[in-house]
């Protein structure tokens, strides 16, 4: 490299406007690979995206913090969006009313297999004790999760890796197993998507139709909630 | 369009003030979303242009997680070490959780409903 290239990467280097762009790039890149092949979920956007941009960093040398001053712009999005989800919420307000006991049912059950499943295998694979704290509300979306991970004592970073990764396998293997188990209620589908994969699992709802994207969005709401109240209650009966 | 995102971002401000001044471990974009859809129901009625802008927000909800997941790249050491319990309690965990909270509330579902036998619309 000349000392003009070398000083053009210096100065974008440290810019934000690099890693952002690179980032809306590397989803545009994961959207597209996403239709060519049929939208099959083993080839997951956000996947795609994560995999490209570390791959880029790891070659260039880029340190994470470098990369999220770019990328923050699009992470502080996560806030209003998540506020935004009273919107679809409140549309199908009467559905949800009908359905009051069976959510609050499912809500308690599907909570506690998300935090007991991972806690559990995590175990019986010879998990360390401090990763079995990190991965236990890998159910929960992004911000919560984080909050609650520092709370009893986990790694918040390696818990946000987690989250993301649960969310793509909800959406990957969802389907297939709500077929599979012959859960064809469009109110069961979406539970099982807010609660197992949050937000990602929400987005892919969405998609599917408005009633399951609005009970999706308000499992992942309530799921959040129970967890942060329930997960300090359990590991503190553990001691 | 403006006021409408602006009134986002003040539940989300009044979401993260309330978590941060009564020590709730629930954040605050979760608190806002509460603020908003109580606004809703006391209202009544919903702006189609609130719903643009929700709609807009959420189209592009996937592309919202990325930034963290790339912070993948400053665990990597831990990820080698354990790779096999992690991928355990992710791909089993997940999908035992999906199966439960699927089946729970539709058998929870024709309880309560044994009039409507199959939903509505199949997949």
């Amino acid at each position: 490299m000349n000392s003009d290239m070398v000083q053009l990467w210096c100065y974008l280097s440290t810019s934000p406007l690099l890693w952002l762009t690179v980032t809306l790039l590397a989803y545009q890149l994961g959207t597209w690979c996403f239709q060519r092949c049929g939208c099959s979920q083993l080839l997951n956007p956000v996947l795609t995206a994560v995999l490209v941009l570390v791959l880029l960093l790891k070659l260039s040398g880029t340190n994470y913090q470098t990369y999220f001053r770019g990328a923050q712009f699009i992470h502080f999005l996560l806030g209003p969006a998540t506020v935004a989800l009273a919107i679809p919420l409140y549309r199908e307000v009467a559905v949800i009313r009908k359905t009051f006991v069976p959510i609050i049912v499912a809500l308690f059950a599907g909570s506690l297999a998300a935090i007991l499943s991972a806690v559990g295998i995590a175990w019986l694979l010879g998990g360390e004790r401090i990763l079995l704290l990190t991965l236990s509300p890998k159910s929960v979306t992004t911000p919560i999760a984080m909050g609650i991970s520092e709370q009893i004592g986990g790694l918040p970073a390696l818990t946000a890796v987690a989250v993301v990764l649960t969310g793509i396998t909800g959406v990957v293997i969802g389907d297939l197993v709500l077929n599979w188990m012959k859960v064809h209620d469009e109110t069961a589908r979406g539970m099982a998507f807010g609660i197992a994969s949050h937000g990602i699992g929400t987005a892919h709802a969405m998609h599917k139709s408005r009633v399951t994207g609005a009970f999706s969005a308000l499992a992942m709401a309530l799921n959040g909630l129970l967890t942060a109240l329930l997960l300090p209650l359990l590991i503190s009966l553990l001691r | 369009m403006l006021g409408h995102l602006t009134i986002i971002l003040l539940c989300q401000l009044a979401g993260e003030i309330i978590a941060k001044a009564a020590r709730l471990p629930v954040p605050g974009p979760v608190i806002g979303m509460v603020i908003l859809f109580s606004g809703l129901m006391l209202r009544g009625t919903m702006s189609p242009e609130l719903e643009n802008v929700a709609g807009l927000l959420h189209r592009y909800l996937p592309l919202l997680f990325v930034p963290a997941g790339v912070g993948v790249i400053t665990s990597l050491d831990l990820l080698a070490r354990s790779w096999a319990p992690l991928a355990g309690a992710i791909i089993i965990g997940t999908g035992v959780t999906i199966a439960v909270t699927g089946l729970v509330m539709q058998l929870a579902n024709r309880r309560a409903r044994p009039d409507q036998q199959e939903a509505p619309h199949e997949q």
